[in-house]
């Protein structure tokens, strides 16, 4: 059946469009791009910023063109001089009482408001108002709060609510004094805020950004008395070439490994090994559990903004989760038992420094109960866009570089490793290799469709030796939430979960590079071609399942004995614990009483 | 440590939450009303009270916050025993507003939005109580004192100084 359509008018040019959508989203379909600030298509309707106006026939304000309807006969501008100078004034403004300090920002070059203020011509300032004058808040080991730069046009608080439903953040006070901040300006360490830093990603200014730890980065590469040794996530390699203008979903694998190589580190090893080994040892536990040995449905522990999140609102599901460490920390562990002793050197001389596309591994990172032998695994946490800031400012030719491969004994992987960084990959990787060890016979299907792709949860099946193996996948906190309401009402519905604190999972972490010019933050295209450039990785490889990985078994035959071993326990498992800051009651969640 | 009283006080709370739960399905658009109630029974919202409120009507602390911070009526300090609002609107700022804002300053050594040592009294400023024919007023608790100069209201303060003494003597 054909569709209805209305006819509308776009600058005095006729077009037909759907009914029931905005404004904006016919002119997007049409080729007009109307400008935008607040406007994100995967939250909801703000309408704070103004920026979008546009001129109706018969309507005698301007209109916010991502909140009006298009309706039949509609007489659209959307570029008139009046509208422009009106939305040219909005944008002034806004930047009114902005610090203005571009040259000395984070965001320089990559900022949603600079841009817009480009495009709008504003070349010369017809306002000057009185600034903001807040401090910034530098609590928390991951996430960065500056209110002076906030231009208040809430993303980071809907992403945070409506993807994430962490509900740290919101708007208090009112007017000029309007401040987003955690509940009673709470420091963000004292607040339910997971560091995910998805406020990051949709942030258009530098309001929120990492915590940086560039600078002390370069300090210690320059220590000759240490031995530097870096670790690359799976994903950071999906998208660290969009910092240098390649198109997303162009793997840069080998060229990461030698840029980080060429800045100065010692080894570069691959968080993909540890991914295999994540896998050894959680399959492992999983078929414990399945036999008995454990709780069910058991629960992956990679990603580490989940895992506060989980201590927080679903305390009562600790004994669920998986005591695996993340990748990143049983790398971490290795580097400070085994690889020192390979390379016969003090434990302490390693400097480990892990290149994550996630905010939260900062705050992992420095997890007390994480330490092996009183030393921490990881030292550094940079994400992927400090990476890409370093290789540039050391002066790296990223697009020129020749690969090189990961180093010896810790950067061998398979395409299991490889797909942890996309939703679905863990599960999937974890299925290859928990059928062959509980049946003894090799999955040959591999390619778990029903787990790949974007839906928020994901289920899928598996029988393995007559017995049915029932998963589920989730990725952004808000969808893993609504499942673990699920699993509080229907225990025995699933047996093994998968959960990434991001959308998309590792891919769209929150130290991702941030969306260029012409397109948005966390756009769903972007992240799937980040996850197809890690299953074309996966396809890429003659190994692809993680004990299949003859370094994997290395580690195992020279240092851990077998998969939950007494050292395996010991370094690569850890525990959970209940956290409750008073007054962490996000919507929709309800606290076990 | 919340004493016996409090408990009290936040059963109070709770059944009135739970009376307007019954009521509605949306119970959290009664949230301004929540915490007025609140704040009738506490006298001001403190952290406590606002973690409480989060927890039995569901709705994430960040929101309370961002609710009690916008209003001014909410309090978000411990106020005194009486309020004295001096208006500043129009007529009461003609016939001299601001030199009995002045007296009240220094006579009490606080400023607007501060409460004294003693917890006796809490200042606030004000836009118009409707008493213009009498400009200018200033309304300590419910009550509307007009025609004033700055000797007058110096000495109403002293009566509620007395008067608060007799009481804690009585």
């Amino acid at each position: 059946m054909e569709k209805k359509t209305i006819a509308i008018y776009i600058n005095d040019k006729p077009y037909r469009v759907e009914p029931e959508q905005t404004i904006m989203q016919a002119a997007d379909k049409l080729g007009f791009h109307i400008p935008r600030l607040c406007y994100h298509p995967k939250l909801s309707i703000e309408g704070a910023c103004r920026v979008c106006i546009v001129q109706v026939e018969g309507v005698k304000n301007y209109v916010a063109s991502c909140a009006y309807p298009v309706s039949d006969g509609m007489k659209i501008h959307t570029n008139t001089q009046e509208i422009r100078r009106a939305r040219r004034d909005i944008v002034e403004l806004i930047l009114d009482n902005h610090p203005e300090d571009c040259h000395t920002c984070e965001r320089d070059g990559n900022c949603e408001l600079q841009r817009l203020a480009y495009s709008m011509g504003i070349r010369k300032r017809h306002f000057e108002g009185e600034k903001k004058n807040y401090d910034k808040d530098l609590s928390s080991p991951a996430v960065v709060r500056d209110p002076d730069k906030c231009i208040l046009c809430g993303r980071c608080v809907r992403i945070c609510s409506e993807i994430q439903k962490v509900n740290a953040l919101r708007q208090a006070y009112r007017g000029f004094k309007t401040v987003v901040m955690p509940a009673y300006n709470m420091p963000f360490t004292e607040s339910v805020c997971t560091t995910c830093g998805q406020c990051i990603n949709v942030c258009p200014t530098a309001s929120f950004v990492e915590k940086n730890y560039t600078q002390e980065l370069f300090e210690k590469l320059s220590d000759k008395s240490l031995i530097k040794v870096a670790q690359v996530a799976p994903s950071v390699r999906a998208a660290i070439g969009e910092a240098f203008g390649i198109p997303p979903g162009t793997a840069k694998e080998k060229e990461t490994a030698a840029a980080l190589k060429r800045m100065g580190f010692d080894y570069v090893f691959d968080t993909q090994f540890s991914a295999d080994l994540t896998i050894m040892e959680e399959a492992s536990e999983f078929l414990e559990r399945l036999q008995g040995k454990g709780k069910l449905p058991m629960i992956t522990s990679c990603s580490s903004a989940w895992m506060k999140c989980m201590e927080q609102f679903y305390p009562d599901l600790i004994d669920n989760i998986s005591t695996c460490k993340s990748p990143m920390s049983m790398m971490g562990s290795l580097l400070k038992t085994y690889f020192p002793e390979k390379i016969k050197t003090a434990p302490g001389k390693i400097f480990s420094v892990a290149v994550m596309c996630c905010t939260a591994k900062k705050y992992e990172a420095q997890r007390p109960e994480l330490k092996i032998n009183g030393l921490n695994g990881v030292d550094i946490v940079v994400t992927t866009r400090e990476a890409a800031w370093m290789i540039k400012s050391a002066g790296i030719d990223f697009l020129n570089i020749k690969g090189e491969e990961f180093d010896h004994p810790l950067g061998l992987s398979s395409g299991a490793g490889a797909i942890f960084g996309t939703t679905g990959g863990v599960m999937e990787a974890a299925i290859r290799t928990a059928y062959e060890l509980y049946t003894g016979e090799t999955l040959l299907d591999i390619e778990v469709n029903d787990l790949r792709g974007l839906k928020g949860i994901k289920e899928g099946k598996l029988v393995m030796d007559g017995k049915e193996v029932r998963v589920a996948v989730a990725h952004g906190l808000g969808n893993a939430c609504d499942l673990l309401d699920i699993v509080r009402k229907e225990p025995d519905k699933y047996h093994f979960i998968e959960i990434m604190g991001c959308p998309g999972g590792c891919v769209g972490g929150g130290g991702q590079p941030y969306a260029d010019a012409n397109s948005i933050p966390l756009d769903e295209d972007c992240l799937r071609l980040r996850a197809k450039a890690l299953y074309d990785l996966d396809r890429s490889r003659t190994i692809r399942r993680s004990h299949e990985n003859p370094d994997i078994q290395r580690v195992y035959k020279e240092f851990l004995g077998r998969p939950l071993s007494e050292i395996s326990h010991k370094i690569l498992h850890t525990h959970y614990s209940k956290k409750e800051p008073k007054g962490i009651i996000p919507r929709g969640l309800v606290r076990a009483r | 440590m919340q004493t016996s009283l409090e408990n009290d006080k936040i059963a109070e709370l709770k059944k009135y939450i739970s009376d307007i739960s019954g009521k509605t399905d949306k119970p959290e658009s009664y949230l301004i009303a929540v915490l007025h109630r609140a704040q009738n029974l506490f006298g001001y919202l403190n952290r406590e009270v606002m973690d409480e409120i989060a927890v039995i009507m569901n709705i994430p602390a960040s929101h309370i916050w961002g609710v009690a911070t916008f209003y001014h009526y909410f309090k978000l300090k411990p106020q005194g025993r009486h309020s004295i609002s001096i208006c500043l609107g129009t007529a009461c700022y003609v016939k001299g507003a601001g030199n009995i804002l002045e007296a009240v300053k220094k006579e009490l050594g606080i400023g607007l939005g501060e409460t004294t040592e003693d917890g006796l009294f809490s200042l606030h400023e004000a836009r118009c109580l409707g008493a213009c024919g009498l400009a200018p007023v200033v309304m300590i608790d419910d009550k509307i004192y007009g025609e004033l100069t700055t000797q007058k209201i110096t000495e109403i303060i002293s009566g509620y100084r007395k008067s608060n003494r007799k009481s804690k003597e009585g």
